[in-house]
C-alpha cells in the first residue's frame, strides 16, 4: 500500500485498484472543530478535481475534491455520527471515502509523504 | 427634528475632532455632479407627530375595516381574535428593537423564543423539526420545492390544482429562472380534490408533489395514499397549510406522511395587515434538516454548563456558503414568529382545539344557512372553516355589490382566477370565531336579495 | 451628613463574607432564569376564554384529529411573565448603542408603531375589493413615489419581503431584460470581494455564475480590473454603495457607464442607502436596480430578525420587467392594483409574482410615517449626522485600533477597524465579547472579509454625542486591556445572562426542538 498527498491537503492510500481518501492532519488543524461531514454515496462517479465531499466547521464549509477519478465504493458512515474523528484521527479512522481507480496514471502527479511535508513547511 | 439627538454645538465639536469644515465636507468622495443641491422634489419639510398622524389617519379611514362589518374573507389570510397581551408583549423594546441573535450571550430571549417556536410549529405540522420561520407561506412553498430538488436531484414539481393560485404563480415565476419543471392545473368546482390525478402523475422524474390542506376551495382530503405513492417513486410530498388553526381539528400532514410541511402562520397571532408581514412555517423530516433553508436555533450549553441557545447549522446559509447557500434568505420573520408563539402559548392544546372546534362548527352552521339561499349551492361537503359556494350568477360583481352594502362576503374565484369561465360563479367563504350568527344572517339575507 | 442612612451601617464590600453567594433559584436579583414553556405549561392550561361553541354538525369526515398535539398552554399572567422575563435577556436599541455595521440599528420611532396599528391598515384583508382599500393602496402608492424621488429612479417594485428578496427581484429583472433582448447567454455576474454574502447567493440562485472583483488598497472596487472583465458574457455587476468598508464608491458612475457600454446592468445593494439618503440619488450614478431595506434606512423595527421589507427601485431600462402586483394611480385619484388579470394590457413584460398578496404593508405604513416625519430637510440631516457620528468614532479610535482605510479619506456611515496590532492570543471576538460586559452590543465582526478580523462600527444618527463618547471610552479601554494581556478578556462576557456558548456542540448534535431529555443530561 502506498500513500500519496495532494496540494489540496488530501491523502490517498492506494492498494491495487482501490484507494482510501481523507484529509491531512494539517487540513483538520486549519479547519478547527469539524461538526459535519458529507461523504459521497456508494456508486457515485467522481472525477479528479471534482467535488466529492463537504466538511464543515461551525463557521466554514469546505469542499473536498476527488484526488483521482473513480467510482465510490464506500463513504465512511462513522463520520455521520462522530465528525470529530476527523479532528482526532484524520489520517486513519477519520477517512472520508473509498473508491475504485479509473486511471492509475493519475497518481503520477501526486506527492509522497516527504514532498508533502516540505509543501506544508513552505506554506 | 425629534429623532436626532446632536445639537449644533455637538456637531461643531465633532467636526473639530475630525478636522472637517462642515458635514457637507464629509461627503467629499461623492462626485460633485452626483450631489443633490436642493431638497427632494415634492417632499415637504419635517412634520410633527400630530401632523403625520392626521395624514395617515385620513388614509386609514378610506378603508373598510374587517372588524366593523360582516366579514368572510379567507383564501390564505384569516381573521382571528388576537389576545391583547400578544401585541403588548411583541412591543416590548427588547423584542421589537433587537437584532438577529448573532451575539447569543445577550440574545437568549429571542433565541429561547425561537426554540419554543420551532418546537410548537413542528408539533403542529407533525414534522420532526421546524425552522425559525420564513417570509410567508408562498415563499416557504417555493423554498420547499427547491429543497426537494436538492434532496432528490430531480427538477419536476407537480402542484395540486387546489394550491393557492398566488403560491402557484410564485412557483411558476421562480421556475422560469431556475429551470425547474413545474406542472400546475386549475381546480374544478367539485366536491373532490385531485389526489387520484396527482398519484397517477408521479413518475421517476418527479421531485415533489405539492398539495394544500385544506385546499384553496376549503376541501380537506386524506394525504396518506398520496404520501405512499410519493415514497414509492422516491419523490417528496410537500403539504401546504394556509390556515394553521385547522390543525387543531384535523390530522396533521406530517402524521399522514408528508416529508415537508410548510405553512402561512398569519392566522395565529399576526392579524390581517393587508397581506403582510406574515410568517412562513417550515417543517420537515429530520433526515432532511441539512437541506433546509432559513435560520435554525439549537440548544447547547455555555462555558459554565448552563443551558443556552444559539443559531446553528449556519454553514447552509448565505453569509458563509455565499454562492453555494441553500437559499439567499437572510432574515426570518422574527417578530411575527414571536406573535405566533405567544398566541400559541396562550391557547395551548386545549385552547387551540377549542378555537378550531368553534371555527368549524360556526362554518358548518353558516354553510347550512347559506345553502338554503335560492341560487346558492354548497360545492364542498367536507371542510374546516372555509367552503365554496356556487352562485347562480357570476360571483365577482356580487362581492362588489355586497361590499357597497358594507358586507365583505368572501373571495370570488373570479378575483383569484380571472377569465376562467368555469370558476366565475364560485365564492369562497371563510367563517371564523369572529363572525357572529347575526353576521351570517346578514350575509344570507343580502345574498337572497342580490341573487333574486 | 447622610439623611438616608443614619444608623451607621455600612455595606461590607470586598470581604470573604460579602462575596456573591449562589442562590437557590439560580436567579440573581433582576437577572431571572426562565424555563421553557414545555417545562412550565400543560396541555390542560389555557390563557384564552373562547366564545361559546356554536351548534353545528361536524364535516371533518375521517380526518378529525385523534392524536394529541403536545402544545403546552399558560394562563395570561404566566404568559406575560414568561415573555417579559425572556425579553430581559435581550440587548436592544431601546437599551443602548447598537453599533452593528451594515445593519443600521437606529431608533425605532413609536409613532410608526401606532400608525401601523390603525385598524384601517392593520385590520383589512389583502383580497378585499379594491374600492374598499383605497387608503391602503394610497399608502403603497405614496411610499412608492417618495422612494422613486429619493433614489432618482424610474419605477419601484414594492412586493419583495426583505432585502435579500429584493436583491432577487432586481437580479430577476436583469435576467428578464437580457432574455427579452435575446441575450440570455450573458451568465456572469461580477461581485466585489467585500460584498454581502447575499449577493453571490442571490446571483447563483437565479442561475448566474459569480466572479469576484478585487478591492484596491484603499478599500474600493478596483475599477480597472472590473472594466477589464466586462464583455459579452457579463450580465451585470452587483455593487454596494457606500460599500461595506464604509467608503463611497467614487467611480460608480464611471463603472456604470462602462457596464452599460458593454451591454450589462448595474445592481446596487442598497443596504447602506441610509448614509446618502436625501443627498445623493443612485439613479444619478447610473444604477439600474437597488433594493432598499426599509428597516435600515427608514427605521422599521428589526424585531429580533425580521420581518423586513425590500422594495426595489428600477431604472427606465428595467422597470417594465418588475414583478406583480403594483399600484397605479389614475387621473381621477382611483388607485388600481395591477395583478395577473390586467397585466397583459398594462405591463406585458413583468416577470411575474414573487409572493402572495402585495408586500409588507405593515412596514410600508411605518416607513411612510418615518419619511413624512423627517421630510426632505430631516432626511438629509439623517445622512449627515450618521456620517458625522461614524467619522467621529473613526478619528477618536484610529490611534487605539488599526483602521486600515483611515487614510482613504472620510468614511461614510460606518468606521472599519481590523485586528492588526492586537497582541497574540487576542482576537476580534474577544474585543466584541468585552464590549458586552461594558453594556454595549458588539459591532459587526469578521465582515467585510477583505479585512482581517474586521470590526465594523455603525453608530447611526440617533446616538447622542454623550453616548458615542461613552462607547469610544469603552472600546478604547478594551483595546488597552488586550494590549496589556488581560486574560479576563478571553473569558468575557462575565456579566451577561450567559457565558460564551458552545456552538460546536450545537452543530455536531443538533437539538432543534424540545425533547423530554435535555441535552446536558444526554451528553453525560
Amino acid at each position: 500500500m502506498t500513500r500519496y498527498f495532494t496540494n489540496e491537503h488530501e491523502w490517498i492510500d492506494v492498494d491495487g485498484d482501490t484507494a482510501t481518501v481523507g484529509i491531512t492532519d494539517y487540513a483538520q488543524g486549519q479547519l478547527g472543530d469539524i461538526v459535519f461531514v458529507e461523504v459521497p454515496e456508494e456508486g457515485r462517479e467522481v472525477s479528479k478535481g471534482g467535488e466529492a465531499a463537504v466538511v464543515e466547521s461551525v463557521k466554514a464549509a469546505s469542499d473536498v475534491y476527488a484526488p483521482v477519478t473513480g467510482t465510490v465504493t464506500e463513504g465512511n458512515a462513522a463520520l455521520t455520527d462522530d465528525p470529530s474523528l476527523v479532528n482526532s484521527d484524520p489520517e486513519n479512522s477519520g477517512w472520508f471515502f473509498k473508491l475504485t481507480l479509473a486511471d492509475k496514471g493519475e497518481l503520477d502527479g501526486l506527492m509522497d509523504e516527504a514532498a508533502y511535508k516540505d509543501f506544508v513547511a513552505s506554506l | 427634528m425629534r429623532y436626532l439627538p446632536l445639537t449644533d454645538t455637538d456637531r461643531s465639536e465633532m467636526l473639530n475632532v475630525i478636522g472637517a469644515s462642515s458635514i457637507d465636507a464629509l461627503f467629499a468622495d461623492v462626485p460633485e455632479e452626483a450631489r443633490l443641491t436642493g431638497p427632494i422634489h415634492g417632499l415637504p419639510h419635517h412634520a410633527s407627530e400630530l401632523a403625520v398622524e392626521r395624514h395617515m389617519s385620513a388614509l386609514a379611514r378610506q378603508n373598510t375595516v374587517a372588524g366593523e362589518v360582516p366579514f368572510f374573507l379567507g383564501c390564505g389570510a384569516y381573521r382571528h381574535h388576537v389576545p391583547a397581551s400578544v401585541d403588548h408583549l411583541i412591543q416590548r423594546g427588547e423584542f421589537l428593537t433587537a437584532y438577529t441573535p448573532y451575539q447569543p450571550e445577550i440574545a437568549q430571549g429571542t433565541l429561547q423564543m425561537l426554540f419554543e417556536f420551532q418546537t410548537q410549529v413542528a408539533r403542529l405540522l407533525g414534522t420532526d423539526v421546524a425552522n425559525a420561520s420564513m417570509y410567508d407561506g408562498s415563499t416557504a412553498c417555493w423554498e420547499a420545492i427547491v429543497m426537494a430538488r436538492r434532496v432528490t436531484r430531480r427538477a419536476k414539481a407537480i402542484l395540486s390544482s387546489g394550491l393557492h393560485p398566488h403560491y402557484v404563480s410564485v412557483a411558476n415565476t421562480m421556475a422560469k429562472f431556475t429551470g425547474d419543471d413545474v406542472h400546475s392545473s386549475l381546480p374544478d368546482l367539485s366536491a373532490e380534490g385531485d389526489i387520484d390525478a396527482l398519484i397517477a402523475a408521479i413518475d421517476d422524474d418527479t421531485s415533489c408533489v405539492v398539495v394544500q390542506y385544506p385546499d384553496i376551495l376549503g376541501r380537506i382530503a386524506d394525504l396518506s395514499d398520496l404520501a405512499a405513492a410519493c415514497q414509492a417513486k422516491k419523490a417528496l410530498l410537500i403539504a401546504v397549510v394556509t390556515e394553521p388553526v385547522a390543525l387543531g381539528a384535523i390530522k396533521s400532514p406530517g402524521e399522514m406522511g408528508a416529508d415537508i410541511v410548510v405553512g402561512e402562520g398569519q392566522s395565529i397571532g399576526v392579524g390581517l395587515q393587508f397581506g403582510g408581514p406574515y410568517v412562513g412555517l417550515f417543517g420537515c423530516k429530520e433526515k432532511y434538516v441539512r437541506q433546509m433553508p432559513g435560520r435554525l436555533c439549537g440548544e447547547t450549553v455555555d462555558a459554565e454548563g448552563k443551558r443556552g441557545f444559539v443559531l446553528t447549522l449556519s454553514t447552509r446559509e448565505q453569509h458563509i456558503r455565499r454562492e453555494k447557500a441553500t437559499s439567499n434568505i437572510c432574515t426570518n420573520s422574527g417578530l411575527c414568529a414571536l406573535a405566533f408563539s405567544i398566541h400559541m402559548t396562550l391557547l395551548g392544546e386545549k385552547g387551540l382545539r377549542g378555537l378550531a372546534e368553534a371555527n368549524h362548527l360556526a362554518a358548518s352552521a353558516a354553510a347550512d344557512r347559506l345553502a338554503r339561499v335560492p341560487g346558492v349551492e354548497l360545492v364542498t361537503p367536507t371542510f374546516f372553516n372555509e367552503f365554496t359556494l356556487k352562485l347562480s350568477k357570476e360571483a365577482r360583481p356580487i362581492v362588489r355589490e355586497l361590499a357597497d352594502r358594507r358586507i365583505l362576503a368572501g373571495v370570488s374565484l373570479g378575483r383569484l382566477y380571472p377569465g376562467v369561465e368555469a370558476l366565475e360563479k364560485g365564492l369562497v367563504v371563510a367563517v371564523t370565531e369572529t363572525a357572529t350568527a347575526e353576521d351570517v344572517e346578514t350575509l344570507a339575507t343580502a345574498l337572497e336579495e342580490v341573487l333574486a | 451628613m447622610n439623611a438616608i442612612n443614619q444608623s451607621g451601617w455600612k455595606p461590607e464590600m470586598n470581604t470573604a463574607e460579602g462575596a456573591a453567594p449562589a442562590t437557590s433559584t439560580g436567579n440573581r436579583a433582576l437577572m431571572l432564569e426562565e424555563a421553557l414553556i414545555f417545562e412550565i405549561g400543560t396541555t390542560e392550561t389555557t390563557g384564552v376564554d373562547l366564545p361559546e361553541t356554536p351548534k353545528g354538525a361536524s364535516r371533518l369526515g375521517s380526518l378529525a384529529r385523534a392524536k394529541p398535539i403536545g402544545l403546552p398552554g399558560l394562563s395570561e399572567p404566566e404568559t406575560v411573565r414568561h415573555y417579559t422575563r425572556l425579553s430581559r435577556q435581550n440587548y436592544a436599541i431601546d437599551l443602548g448603542l447598537f453599533p452593528l455595521g451594515s445593519c443600521t440599528m437606529k431608533h425605532n420611532p413609536r409613532l410608526n408603531e401606532r400608525m401601523a396599528r390603525l385598524p384601517g391598515f392593520a385590520d383589512i384583508h389583502p383580497l378585499q375589493p379594491v374600492d374598499t382599500v383605497q387608503g391602503a393602496l394610497g399608502v403603497i402608492n405614496e411610499l412608492a413615489v417618495w422612494l422613486i424621488e429619493l433614489t432618482g429612479m424610474h419605477g419601484v417594485a414594492m412586493s419583495p419581503k426583505a432585502g435579500a428578496h429584493g436583491e432577487l427581484c432586481g437580479i430577476l429583472c436583469i435576467k428578464a431584460a437580457l432574455e427579452a433582448r435575446g441575450e440570455g447567454h450573458r451568465k456572469v455576474v461580477l461581485v466585489p470581494e467585500s460584498a454581502h454574502g447575499t449577493n453571490p447567493a442571490t446571483a447563483a440562485f437565479a442561475g448566474f455564475t459569480v466572479e469576484n472583483i478585487p478591492a484596491t488598497a484603499e478599500g474600493r472596487v478596483d475599477t480597472e480590473a472590473l472594466k477589464a472583465r466586462l464583455g459579452p458574457d457579463v450580465a451585470g455587476v452587483m455593487i454596494t454603495n457606500p460599500n461595506t468598508c464604509g467608503l463611497f464608491e467614487r467611480d460608480l458612475k464611471i463603472i456604470s457607464d462602462a457596464v452599460h457600454e458593454a451591454g450589462g446592468y448595474v445592481y446596487c445593494d442598497g443596504a447602506n442607502f441610509n448614509a446618502i439618503v436625501g443627498r445623493v440619488r443612485p439613479g444619478d450614478l447610473g444604477v439600474d436596480a437597488m433594493h432598499i431595506n426599509l428597516h435600515k434606512t427608514f427605521s422599521t423595527p428589526h424585531g429580533g430578525g425580521g420581518p423586513g421589507s425590500g422594495p426595489v427601485v428600477l431604472s427606465e431600462a428595467l422597470a417594465p420587467f418588475g414583478p406583480l402586483p403594483f399600484t397605479a394611480r389614475h387621473a381621477d385619484g382611483h388607485i388600481q392594483l395591477v395583478e395577473e388579470e390586467t397585466v397583459g394590457e398594462d405591463h406585458p413584460h413583468s416577470f411575474g409574482r414573487m409572493t402572495a398578496f402585495h408586500g409588507q404593508m405593515g412596514m410600508f405604513t411605518r416607513a411612510l410615517t418615518y419619511i413624512l416625519s423627517h421630510g426632505a430637510d430631516g432626511l438629509a440631516q439623517v445622512a449627515g449626522d450618521a456620517v458625522l457620528n461614524a467619522n467621529y468614532v473613526l478619528r477618536r479610535l484610529e490611534g487605539v485600533l488599526d483602521a486600515p482605510f483611515a487614510k482613504s479619506g472620510h468614511c461614510m456611515h460606518e468606521a472599519l477597524f481590523s485586528d492588526d496590532g492586537l497582541p497574540a492570543g487576542f482576537s476580534t471576538l474577544d474585543i466584541a465579547k468585552g464590549l458586552i460586559d461594558e453594556g454595549f452590543h458588539p459591532m459587526t465582526v469578521y465582515f467585510p472579509l477583505v479585512v482581517h478580523g474586521a470590526m465594523l462600527v455603525e453608530p447611526t444618527e440617533t446616538e447622542s454625542k454623550a453616548a458615542l463618547d461613552q462607547f469610544i471610552g469603552a472600546l478604547g479601554s478594551i483595546a488597552e486591556r488586550a494590549k496589556a494581556g488581560d486574560a479576563s478578556l478571553k473569558a468575557a462576557p462575565h456579566y451577561a445572562p450567559r457565558r460564551r456558548l458552545d456552538e460546536t456542540l450545537a452543530a455536531r448534535k443538533p437539538v432543534l426542538v424540545w425533547k423530554e431529555a435535555p441535552l446536558a443530561a444526554a451528553a453525560e
